[in-house]
């Protein structure tokens, strides 16, 4: 079923949005503009069977196979080539790396099609400041180990402003017409997560820390995963519209997920993990014109050409890759497996060397790989579709893990939108639509003037994922463009004479959602765990969608390939 | 009331016409209005539903009132007629003289949308009753509503398609007035036979001086947001134009004239001296033979003016944002003639950009928006800016920090970044606002200075226009002691001596330093500050 621009309207935007635009059945579109999305053909050819089979001449030995090439990936590179193991490959589907973080570029400013910031990291997280250093962000580092970051990669201020009741005032909070109840909820509010912040276990650990790897697992804590954020905010007795709004909007930020949709875990870990401690202010904000594109494409310089881009990964399986895996024992648990080293998949995977297969879709030609390790960076989901007996051997699956679409477009303008209320600020948030509102791709660069590009970001909430992606998928560029136009005059009514091109991008699987009950699951925890050679690095393993996750997924995979290759004396 | 038996069937068909200008103008003052409205208060939404709530209600009040009129039926619908003329016609420039003039400026808006209402209504209750004897109910009731009706269609119709892109708010207000001005003048001979002699052609002569008044307006439209302006900046404007960057207004009175950038003075002909030969000279005359000289701002040409007065001086480099305005003493002949038409010299490049990310461009890397050298310096060829060359002297004129987008340029960043573009001893100065209505603002400029290294002496000059106004001098390295005007400084200062160039330096207690934070871009305490000092002073 395909929907109409009406419709489209009404399930992104809302009925109030249906009256700002019905007027017109003939909405003005931007002159220029394209569809883009995730590479679907390949994808779906290979899951309907499709195995390219390569001649012997097309196949290559190499050390490590790395899949994937988004944050996770490429950070596992850069662990190994820090290492000096420098006999990896990156097998990457898209033409471009990155994958929610990649960005593109125009004649005016290069602009994300993804995340877009990143928060200073806090000083534990030291292989983090240690590729910033490397980027030249750091400018030095505190007698605590806290990076000194230069002025010109913090966000500049004005940092955000929000639109409301028909003007923009400065921050995110909506505090026109606020109530002094509302104000004493915010405060109290804080001061729980300011509780939270100072929180330790006995071992130390923080209770939200990120990575989260690092976070403590004291049950205290992790009761939280059992309620949604709406409900822990209910629970303290916090009613004010305006906070939940604030809570709401960070959950759509951050997990693409409502208040009542997100795990109180994660949410409580969104404004307590970036807090230094309790009394301090949110760690400052990096960011460049291209957002996290610039991480990626700095990542993906030291890869150089073994990051090969355009490659379908179709399938991974253990030498040779007919081989027997059907007297594995049935539903064993990882942790049971690695108390019996001899079962014979598991030596397969061990001893006997790993094949990957897969199609260059710039030439249509196969391409194999065979290897010692795999590195399995690309969504959890795909890890039964694509590792050759996975669901028998480790008795897993990827069921609980959910992923959310986003709808992403960027904006070309001729000139800024004229307007009288606070300025044009970095990140630029409609408080009475569904959509995240917009960031200015021109205002890191300190460029206030002239043509510019807003990315607009819209998370799909929609508790039937499935359904979301496919009508997102189905939907026509214009009729895509005018949902976006129309979210975008809520506050700039002269925003479509303005418009010189806009693009819209759909990420099917976006990001993984941290519903209640996700992040503690066995399924989730039991992810990371390597099945043999391969390792797992995902940001979907930590249940959150985070750069920081990404990173340090890859880096522990990376480490996990370092430790399987050197010999043991 | 006199009998109609002599109006024939001709004037009634003419009357509907009339029906249908009356309901065209109408709805034209409705959407007039709202569109203003929401122009000047922002929030469409809610001002086209108050404006439209307002003026339907209005109607309802006139059609009320209508009953109380029993008699002169004919003579109190011209009446009324006229009345929607002068109010209505005049709707759109009052309101926008209200705004910049009047503190309760929905209170005048409201006003006249009921005003206009209130006559509306009244107009269509009084003319079905001028007609009812000539015409029987229903077929009055149909042929007068289906006219208004079709009015209302043709007026939204014109006024996106025509009225507001091609005539503008204020022309668009006026000319409707006209036709209802002339539809009233007309009404005079068409119901003629329903008015009585007496008072005719009174009438007749107050239609007359609504549509001269009218005419006058139309003809006065240009310059009618001028006036507007004028009330705000308290001087005649003797020139206005808007770029895509500001608003460049000169004001002229009886000793000089002023520029106003989005209305805040930049300086007054009568003591610029005194600003620009402060804010130049410490700085040129510290420098030994200063050669190149790099001018941020000052798109005026009076900084250079001053510059050029320095024998040894190659060539000056001035990056201002707006063309317009280095360009405006081509338009303005008294500019050209105050600035000694400096910005043409042969020495002088012009470059319009932002001159944050001009000194950001990595040293040799040519702008790739077209720069606009001065026409002497292409035509013969010359280089004299050579990117990688750097500069002995720079002055800072940007405009008073009020907004993020002029904050940047007084941050660490750009000071960083600046000096990459200067010599290891090169001097700069920099105008900071007014240490003694903002301290803290004019401080925290000093000590963004010192924070990436500059030695800073800070200093202030009286310009009476200005109040009591400051500068600095900085440098990476250590600044003179003191200081004595270049020998290579030509012709004759007006307001700097020797002695009073050193006495610039002496800071009384009022202007002792206050404590601030370093103006960074990710903070802009600079942009708080001077919102809070200034904001208090208005």
């Amino acid at each position: 079923m395909t929907l109409t621009r009406r419709e489209l309207i009404l399930i992104l935007l809302g009925a109030p949005a249906l009256l700002t635009s019905g007027c017109s059945t003939a909405p003005r579109l931007p002159p220029a503009g394209e569809l883009l999305g995730q590479s679907l053909e390949i994808g779906h050819r290979l899951r309907d069977g499709f195995r390219p089979q390569p001649n012997a001449d097309q196949w290559q030995d190499v050390g490590v196979v790395i899949v994937g090439g988004g944050v996770a990936g490429l950070s596992a590179a850069w662990r190994l080539k820090q290492n000096g193991r420098e006999d990896f490959v990156v097998l990457e589907l898209e033409s471009q790396p990155g994958g929610t973080s990649r960005s593109g570029r125009c004649e005016l400013t290069p602009f994300p099609w993804g995340a877009h910031y990143l928060p200073v990291p806090l000083p534990h997280n030291r292989d983090l400041i240690r590729l910033l250093d490397e980027m030249g962000v750091v400018e030095s580092l505190a007698d605590d180990g806290s990076p000194v970051i230069a002025e010109q990669f913090l966000c500049r201020d004005p940092d955000e402003r929000v639109f409301v009741d028909g003007e923009w005032i400065e921050g995110l909070y909506p505090a026109t017409g606020a109530s002094e109840e509302d104000f004493a909820q915010l405060a109290a509010f804080r001061k729980e997560i300011d509780r939270w912040s100072a929180w330790h276990d006995a071992a130390g650990r923080r209770a939200f820390s990120i990575p989260i790897r690092h976070a403590t697992d004291d049950s205290e804590v992790l009761e939280l995963d059992k309620l949604s954020m709406a409900e822990w905010l209910r629970q303290h007795g916090w009613t004010s519209p305006r906070l939940h709004w604030l809570v709401d909007y960070s959950c759509r930020d951050d997990y693409g997920l409502t208040a009542e949709q997100t795990s109180a875990w994660a949410g409580v870990l969104y404004f307590a993990a970036r807090l230094r401690g309790p009394g301090t202010e949110h760690q400052p904000l990096m960011t460049w014109p291209e957002g996290n594109g610039r991480i990626v494409e700095h990542l993906a310089s030291q890869a150089g050409a073994r990051l090969k881009t355009g490659i379908a990964v179709a399938r991974i399986s253990g030498t040779p890759p007919s081989g027997d895996v059907s007297n594995q024992p049935q539903g064993a648990s990882p942790r049971l497996r690695q108390t019996q080293p001899e079962a014979s998949a598991l030596r397969l995977m061990r001893n006997d060397g790993l094949e990957v297969l897969a199609f260059d879709t710039a030439s249509e030609q196969p391409v194999g790989f065979r290897t010692k390790s795999v590195i399995f960076a690309a969504p959890q989901f795909l890890a039964p579709r694509l590792i050759d007996g996975f669901a028998e051997r480790t008795g897993r699956s990827a069921e609980q893990f959910e992923y959310g679409s986003w709808l992403v477009a960027n904006v070309h303008l001729s000139r800024r939108p004229r307007e009288s209320s606070f300025p044009l600020s970095w990140d630029n948030v409609i408080h009475d639509s569904r959509s995240l509102g917009y960031v200015v791709a021109t205002h890191q660069s300190g460029n206030d003037h002239g043509p510019t590009v807003l990315t607009w970001y819209h998370p799909l909430c929609d508790d039937n994922v499935k359904a979301a992606r496919q009508q997102l998928l189905k939907a026509k560029w214009a009729d895509l463009a005018d949902v976006v136009l129309t979210d975008l005059e809520l506050p700039h009514p002269e925003i479509r004479s303005l418009v010189t091109r806009l693009d819209v991008f759909r990420w099917g699987h976006a990001m993984i959602r941290p519903r209640p009950g996700f992040i503690t699951s066995r399924q989730r925890r039991e992810a990371a765990l390597p099945d043999g050679r391969i390792h797992f690095a995902n940001t979907d393993l930590s249940g959150i969608a985070l750069f920081e996750e990404a990173f340090d997924h890859g880096l522990r995979a990376a480490d996990e390939v370092l430790a399987d290759l050197t010999p043991r004396p | 009331m006199q009998s109609a038996e002599s109006m024939n069937r001709a004037p009634l068909f003419l009357l509907y016409l009339n029906v249908l200008i009356i309901a065209s103008c109408g709805l034209v003052y409705e959407l007039l209005a709202g569109t203003l409205a929401s122009y000047l208060l922002g929030d469409s939404v809610t001002q086209f539903s108050l404006v439209i709530g307002i003026y339907l209600s209005a109607l309802g009040a006139g059609a009320w009132i209508s009953r109380f009129v029993d008699e002169r039926l004919a003579r109190c619908f011209i009446e009324v007629e006229l009345a929607v003329a002068l109010i209505g016609g005049a709707s759109a420039p009052v309101l926008f003289l209200a705004f910049s003039s009047v503190g309760a400026f929905r209170v005048v808006l409201y006003g006249i949308v009921f005003a206009i209402g209130t006559l509306v209504g009244l107009e269509l209750p009084l003319l079905m009753r001028l007609l009812k004897d000539h015409l029987d109910f229903e077929d009055l009731v149909s042929r007068v509503l289906a006219f208004d009706y079709l009015g209302a269609l043709f007026a939204s119709l014109l006024f996106p398609m025509f009225c507001v892109p091609r005539l503008g708010l204020v022309r668009t207000s006026l000319l409707c007035g006209l036709l209802n001005a002339v539809v009233g003048l007309w009404g005079t001979y068409l119901l003629r036979p329903l008015l009585s002699s007496r008072g005719l052609s009174g009438l007749r002569g107050r239609a007359c001086l609504v549509i001269g008044l009218l005419i006058v307006g139309i003809i006065k439209a240009d310059s009618l947001t001028t006036l507007a302006e004028e009330q705000v900046l308290g001087e005649p404007i003797i020139h206005a134009e808007s770029t895509p960057y500001q608003r460049i207004v000169l004001t002229r009175n009886a000793r000089g004239f002023q520029l106003h950038l989005n209305g805040h003075l930049q300086f007054n002909s009568v003591d610029e001296h005194r600003y620009h030969e402060a804010l130049v000279h410490p700085a040129l005359s510290s420098v030994k033979s200063p050669r190149r000289v790099l001018v941020l701002g000052g798109g005026d040409g009076l900084a250079v003016r001053e510059i050029l007065r320095y024998s040894s001086v190659e060539s000056v480099t001035l990056v201002d944002l707006d063309p317009g305005m280095t360009s405006l003493a081509d338009r303005f002949p008294p500019l050209a003639e105050l600035s000694r038409s400096s910005l043409k010299d042969r020495r002088v490049t012009i470059i319009n950009e932002d001159a944050f990310l001009w000194v950001g461009r990595p040293v040799g890397q040519v702008s790739n928006l077209p720069a606009t050298s001065s026409p002497k310096t292409s035509e013969t060829g010359q280089v004299e800016n050579l990117p990688h060359e750097k500069f002995d002297t720079a002055i800072i004129d940007f405009p008073d920090p009020g907004t993020f987008s002029v904050g940047k340029l007084y941050s660490t960043r750009f000071y960083r970044m600046l000096r990459e573009r200067l010599t290891a001893d090169a001097i700069i100065s920099v105008q900071c606002t007014s240490p003694l209505v903002a301290p803290q603002s004019y401080w925290c400029i000093v000590k963004t200075l010192e924070s990436v290294g500059f030695q800073v002496r800070p200093y202030h000059a009286a310009v009476p226009t200005f109040g009591e106004w400051g500068f600095v001098l900085a440098s990476a390295a250590p600044l003179p002691e003191t200081l004595s005007l270049s020998p290579e400084l030509l012709g004759p200062s007006r307001f700097l001596t020797d002695k009073i160039l050193n006495s610039l330096f002496d800071l009384p207690p009022d202007l002792a330093r206050v404590e601030a934070e370093v103006n960074q871009l990710n903070n802009q305490v600079l942009v708080h500050y001077y919102d809070q000092e200034w904001g208090a002073m208005k």
